[in-house]
């Protein structure tokens, strides 16, 4: 029996998708069972970020009216062994589905499946209720910004409100040169604010934007920060001790490493 | 220099990040103090179990609520007293 992990923030546009479609692709390229659920109805997106968009027959609304059968909608990422996704519908809105329905989609797919996991759009909507619904576990994401952190509290409140205890906090976007120049709150500023368990921490990274644009998830590439920052934000997820990377290129440290690695 | 040295530290209590953290901890003890119904009345009925003990109040109108003023949050309570009961255990208890 799988695990079902919402993503959520409250706030828009702080990186759900995005750490969605890498979490999933990190933990399938590590060979586990992984589906990913859209519950962003009316705006898909996960479906453009893995670069799967032009495979789309049937959605989300297809399966829970009954139009289609479960494993007709879902569609297979062919570069993993067993990575699929289940599509939001694009052109109906958030009360196209229940909470009830997606209890009974999530029971029914963690049947099949290791990891199961809902990228729930922005807000505390019934978009948000449908979201977390069938989730028993959760991921909250924030950025290192005042209105992100703080809706990201109120999540927390609700997300226990619904029986969903001791969420996972990922902080995205963090640009460490401004931590250093007191310019940006750091991880231990908001841990401490919001007082939850860390997963993980992924820096500001312009790459996370050009393998976007090609649909091709950050996690798999090599030499990128962020990519790292989510291999080992994934094999946390799994209940391994990873240390916390120096994210600060031009940091003392790294600088001082650097001068010594360089014969 | 002072100053530039502080930034290096991230001691500086005027740095930007601080005032975010400081904003967010101010902001957030408003946003969590919302109690709900339920909750206002077990603690009410608390209240009065730990009064009784020492005074005789009005119970009906007792009223306890969470105040919002601009930089606190204040739990305020109203409990009209009938009558103090008579001390008869000594302070320490025993
Ligand atoms: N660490 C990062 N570095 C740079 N860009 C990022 C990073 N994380 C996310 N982005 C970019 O930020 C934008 C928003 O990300 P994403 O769509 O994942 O957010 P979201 O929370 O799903 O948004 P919504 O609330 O609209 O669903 C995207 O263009 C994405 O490429
Ligand atoms: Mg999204």
């Amino acid at each position: 029996m799988g695990e079902v992990i919402v993503v959520t923030s409250g706030k828009g546009g702080v990186g759900k998708t995005t750490t969605v479609a890498n979490i999933g692709a990190g933990l399938a390229g590590l060979g586990h069972k992984v589906c990913l659920v859209d519950a962003d109805i009316g705006l898909r997106n996960l479906d453009v970020v893995l670069g799967l968009e032009n495979r789309i027959v049937y959605d989300i609304t297809d399966v829970t009216a009954e139009n289609c059968r479960l494993k007709q909608a879902l569609i297979r990422d062919k570069r993993f062994n067993e990575l699929l996704l289940l599509p939001a519908a694009q052109t109906k809105d958030k009360t196209a589905v229940s909470p009830e329905e997606m209890i009974k989609l999530c029971n029914e797919l963690k049947e099949e499946f290791e990891f199961v996991i809902i990228d729930c759009p922005a807000g505390i909507e019934l978009g948000f209720k449908n979201a977390v619904a069938g989730a028993e576990s959760s991921i909250v994401l924030t950025t290192p910004e005042v209105s992100a952190v703080r809706d990201a509290d109120r999540i927390i409140g609700l997300l226990e409100a619904s029986e969903i205890f001791s969420p996972q906090l990922i902080i995205n976007r963090l640009r460490p040169k401004m931590v250093r120049a007191g310019d940006m709150m750091g991880i231990e500023d908001i841990i401490d604010i919001l007082a939850v368990d860390l997963l993980g921490v992924i820096p500001e990274d312009d790459q996370i934007v050009v393998t976007t644009n090609k649909g091709e998830p950050v996690v798999r590439d090599p030499r990128s920060m962020s990519g790292q920052a989510f291999r080992n934000t994934v094999k946390r997820l799994k209940g391994e001790e990873i240390p916390y990377m120096d994210l600060d290129e031009s940091g003392f440290l790294t600088r001082l490493r650097k001068i010594f690695n360089r014969k | 220099m002072l100053d530039f040295l502080a930034k290096i530290f991230n001691k500086d209590s005027s740095s930007s990040s601080n005032v975010a953290k400081e904003r967010l901890q101010l902001v957030l003890v408003h946003d969590r103090s919302s109690i709900s119904p339920e909750l206002l009345q077990v603690l009410k009925t608390e209240l009065i179990e730990v009064i009784t003990n020492y005074m005789e109040i009005e119970e009906e109108s007792l009223e306890v609520n969470l105040d919002n003023k601009d930089e606190q949050v204040a739990l305020v309570a109203n409990i009209p007293v009938k009558k103090m009961k008579r001390m008869n255990k000594s302070l320490s208890g025993s």
